[in-house]
Parts: C-alpha cells; sequence; structure tokens
C-alpha cells in the first residue's frame, strides 16, 4: 500500500509541478461552466431539477473527458522520457504502480468535482432541489470519471506515447458510450450485451434523475476494475521485455 | 557477489548475449567493455533484474535473479546511460522519493540523504529543480538516485558519456568512492576510465565474453610477442597482406600511410603471438617490402581492447 501512495503523490507532484495539471482542469472546468451557463440554464424557464439533470449531463462529458486526458500521460509518458525503468527496477509490484497512477487521477476528479460545486449550489439555492440528488448525481460523475481514468490507465499502458494513449483510451470510451446503438440494431442476445455495455445511457441516467441503482454501481466498478487489472497485466508482460 | 553461468538473450532470433559466464567478487569494480551491440547494456538490465534471460543462470548475492526479482530490485542500484529524471522534481524530493521506492522509510531517507548528496557532490544544488541542472549535474543525481538505498550493487551503463573532462575526474572520483561500500558494474566507451576506474574488465564481443583480467593480464593475453610499431615502405595492401600472411600476427591495427616522394610509407601495429621479431622482418624483406622501422609499441587499452575486439585484422 505505501508504493501505492507513494506512486500516487509523484503523479499528484507531476500535474501541480507543471501546468499541464492545471491547464485540463482549468479548460474542462470552463467549459462545463459554458455548457451549465447555456444550456443547463438556458434561457426559458425550467424545472429546477431538470437543470440538475442537465448539469450532471454536462459534468459527465466533461468529467470523462478530462479523466482520459489527466490519464494519458501516466505510463506512456514514464515510456517516452525513460523514466519507467525508476519504477521497473524498484521492488513496487505492478498493480503498485498502476494503482498508485489512478489514485492520483482520481483525487484530480475530485478536485474539479469539489471546484464544480458552485453550480449545483447556485442550484440549491435559487431552485428547489435537495442534497441528496445533487449527492447520487455527484457519486454517477465519480463513478463515470473513475471508468474513464482506468480506460485511460489502460490506453497509455498500451500505448507508446500519450497522443496515441489519449486516442485509444477515447475510442474505447466513445465505443462504450455508443453502445446502445449498437443495441438498437443487433439482435438479442447481443443487443442486450452491447445495450448493458453502454456507460451513460444505460448505467448514468438513473444517478442523473437522483436514483441510485446498485446494478449500475457495480457495472462501473467491475468496469475500473477490469481495465485497471487490464493495465496491470500489459505492465507485467512488459516490464521484462 | 555476482555469478552468470551460461548467459543468453534473443531479440528476436538475434543472440544479443550467447552463453556468457563470468563472476564477480564482493566491493570490486569491474568494467564491461565492448563494441556498440557487444551485450554490454543487455547483460547490465539482465543484472538489474530489468530483463530476463533467454537461458542461463544469474545469481546475485545468492539470489537468482529470475526467481526473486523484487528482492533482488532493493538490493541494486541502476543508471542507465541515459539517467532516468524527474526533470520537475528538486534533487533532494527526487532522490529521496526513489529512496522510498527502494524501501527506506522516510526516516532512514532523512537519515542517509546528506551524505549521499554530498558523496555525489550535489550538497549544494540539492534544492535546485532537476531540468535546471547541467549534464554532468543530472548524472551525479542519476548516481545519487542509485545509491540512496545502499545497495550491495550497483550498476552504472555508461556513466561518463557526454561529460566534459573535468566532470569525467569529479564522476570518476564518485564511482571510486563506491567501492567502500558496495561492488560496482560499469560499462564505458571511454576505455582510459575504464583503466583507471576498475579493478578487472571484461571484453565482450557479438555477446560473448572475449577475455577478462586486469589490464596487465589483458596485455598479458595479447600474445608473448607483444606489440611492434612498424613503418614499412610499400603498398597498403601489400604491407597488410604480408603481415597477415606471418603465422605468428595475431592482430595488426592502426595502419596508416603516409605519401613520400617516390612512394608510400605504411604505418601500422602488430601484435605477435610469440616473440618472432625476427621471422617478422625476414617475412618483410621476403615479400619485397621496405622495412623502416620496428619499435614496441605501448601496450595501452585502447589497442588491447581493438585487439581483442577485432581479432586478427
Amino acid at each position: 500500500m505505501r508504493g501505492l501512495i507513494l506512486v500516487a503523490k509523484r503523479e499528484l507532484g507531476a500535474y501541480t509541478n507543471t501546468p499541464m495539471g492545471y491547464v485540463i482542469l482549468a479548460a474542462f472546468l470552463l467549459l462545463e461552466g459554458l455548457f451549465f451557463n447555456a444550456f443547463a440554464v438556458g434561457a426559458s424557464a425550467k424545472a429546477s431539477a431538470d437543470v440538475l439533470g442537465d448539469f450532471f449531463y454536462f459534468s459527465f462529458g466533461c468529467t470523462v473527458a478530462a479523466a482520459l486526458f489527466f490519464s494519458m500521460r501516466l505510463i506512456a509518458e514514464e515510456r517516452q522520457t525513460g523514466t519507467m525503468v525508476l519504477l521497473q527496477s524498484s521492488p513496487l509490484a505492478n498493480w503498485q504502480v498502476v494503482g498508485g497512477k489512478f489514485l492520483s487521477v482520481i483525487a484530480l476528479i475530485t478536485v474539479m468535482l469539489l471546484i464544480s460545486g458552485y453550480m449545483p449550489a447556485m442550484i440549491f439555492i435559487n431552485g428547489k432541489v435537495s442534497l441528496s440528488h445533487i449527492g447520487v448525481g455527484y457519486l454517477g460523475v465519480f463513478l463515470a470519471g473513475a471508468t474513464a481514468a482506468s480506460i485511460g490507465t489502460f490506453g497509455s499502458t498500451v500505448a507508446k506515447s500519450q497522443l496515441v494513449a489519449v486516442i485509444v483510451s477515447g475510442a474505447i470510451t466513445v465505443a462504450l458510450l455508443m453502445a446502445w446503438i449498437l443495441g438498437r440494431v443487433t439482435d438479442p442476445p447481443v443487443a442486450e450485451l452491447w445495450s448493458y455495455l453502454s456507460i451513460y445511457d444505460r448505467h448514468f441516467q438513473s444517478f442523473q434523475k437522483g436514483r441510485i441503482n446498485t446494478e449500475d454501481v457495480i457495472f462501473y466498478l467491475s468496469l475500473c476494475f477490469g481495465f485497471l487489472l487490464l493495465s496491470t497485466r500489459v505492465l507485467s508482460a512488459r516490464r521484462w521485455k | 557477489m555476482i555469478e552468470v553461468q551460461n548467459l543468453t538473450r534473443y531479440y528476436g532470433r538475434h543472440a544479443a548475449v550467447a552463453g556468457l559466464s563470468f563472476s564477480i567478487q564482493d566491493r570490486e569494480i569491474v568494467g564491461f567493455l565492448g563494441l556498440n551491440g557487444a551485450g554490454k547494456s543487455t547483460t547490465l538490465k539482465i543484472l538489474a533484474g530489468l530483463l530476463l534471460p533467454s537461458s542461463g543462470t544469474v545469481h546475485v548475492d545468492g539470489v537468482d535473479v529470475v526467481q526473486a526479482p523484487d528482492s533482488l530490485r532493493a538490493q541494486i542500484g541502476y543508471l542507465p546511460e541515459d539517467a532516468p529524471l524527474y526533470l520537475d522534481m528538486r534533487v533532494r524530493d527526487f532522490v529521496s522519493y526513489v529512496g522510498q521506492l527502494k524501501g527506506m522509510s522516510s526516516a532512514e531517507v532523512d537519515a542517509r540523504i546528506d551524505g549521499v548528496l554530498a558523496r555525489c557532490g550535489l550538497a549544494e544544488r540539492a534544492e535546485q529543480v532537476i531540468s535546471e541542472l547541467s549534464h554532468g549535474y543530472r548524472k551525479r543525481v542519476g548516481i545519487a538516485q542509485a545509491i540512496i538505498h545502499q545497495p550491495k550493487l550497483v550498476i552504472l551503463d555508461e556513466p561518463i558519456s557526454g561529460l566534459d573532462p573535468l566532470q569525467i575526474r569529479e564522476i570518476r572520483e564518485v564511482i571510486v568512492g563506491l567501492k567502500a561500500d558496495c561492488t560496482v558494474l560499469i560499462s564505458s566507451h571511454i576505455l582510459g576510465e575504464i583503466s583507471q576506474t576498475c579493478d578487472r574488465i571484461l571484453v565482450l564481443k557479438d555477446g560473448k565474453m572475449a577475455a577478462q583480467g586486469t589490464e596487465e593480464e589483458l596485455r598479458g593475453s595479447m600474445g608473448e610477442g607483444g606489440q611492434l610499431e612498424l613503418s614499412i615502405r610499400g603498398t597498403q595492401e601489400a604491407v597488410v597482406a604480408a603481415l597477415k600472411a606471418y603465422p605468428h600476427t595475431s592482430a595488426v591495427t592502426r595502419v596508416r600511410t603516409e605519401d613520400i616522394e617516390g612512394g608510400t610509407i605504411v604505418h601500422c601495429q602488430v601484435a605477435l603471438a610469440a616473440d618472432e621479431r625476427e621471422g617478422l622482418i625476414a617475412a618483410i624483406v621476403g615479400a619485397g617490402l621496405g622495412l623502416r622501422r620496428m619499435d614496441e609499441a605501448d601496450s595501452e587499452l585502447e589497442a588491447i581492447f581493438v585487439n581483442l575486439t577485432q581479432g586478427k585484422g
């Protein structure tokens, strides 16, 4: 566990010592704010619960995208700069390396969600929404962000450069976002499988409406675990090459 | 300390290391010498627990690198040719981080880090960001990260490449100082450096051991006849052919020509397997060439290196 924390702290240091972390954070918070103002609040009158639901819709997109950008450097940059040898020549287990790096992105996502809190706070003050709706929505965004971070970690593990990493993880994420379309055009039981894999359409909308569905929580956690396991396996396979 | 038996490592179908065997004693400084592609870095990476051998066994301090790589990694300090550094970190933070990665507690790192930084000449740069350091200081940081955890074995791959003469001298002092605490393996292309720093030299050629021993022992391995400097009148082709045809010649090196009025003088060095100079003179004269000068050459490491890695040629 100590090794995992060490790696996570180092990664967070890399984000705070360089402009990259701040730039990604600021860009997606700005985007989220613009979407919130232009589309969630909008010009026409809306129920405050709908405004909050729309906020979580945009927050989902921005957090997932930010998680992919945060995680693209995790392993790919170490490989590009030759510093991977520091981790490989230390007695750290591969799961500690992957876990530590994943944890650093989770910390950044948490910061991003906390900063974005002024938007639902405005809805709470000026409208009529419950704190539980806000909390459940944020739980959903956090789980989706964590899933994207795990996909990003995997992309960064398999790719040789950060650009390729973000393309690979972006492609996987888009495929999972669009899986519901495949679910509509294919026959059962494959259709059901595609539909089940849809990370927004099938599993996020209940969070958006303020409802926790255990199946959705398990789905996101399973995807996280699966991609982190894959990342660890890839790292193990490459460690000795 | 290190026992290597029949070590072989393939990259695809190419054997970078082929059947290498050697042993290294505790607190020895051993230099790996060889041309590019001789298998030096591959061997060092296997010893550092970064590469799996295709076959053969490697034991470091009794531990098999394949069976127990994690416990081994905590005992080894490794500096690759390009020092692996997080450029955004400060020197002290970076060295401290690597120490903890190697399994040291914060208290252990705190107790040791000032001594390590001072030893590597980094005490005054401890709070500087690594990206602001010169190449020489970055190498020092690389060495500091390799020794912070008091390893039993320190592996330095080309530690002085790209350094100026003053930096080389300073790094050399750091490396020689390591001998008091640990075994040190160095690979280098700078032959004089190997000669001045190492107790023993392993010469690799095509992934195999071409020779090993002290510089004196390697000199002896060149043959009883030693190294001769010759100046011979004739064409380069004729001179080299005549020298190579002589049965006691083990190598012809450093061939260069000098144009003179009415012909060419070929200057070269010849290593003889036996002290048969008279026969060599007779062979040169018999080939219709004019022997202008024959002298004993200084058997510098460079000559030994060329002879061992290029063979008769």
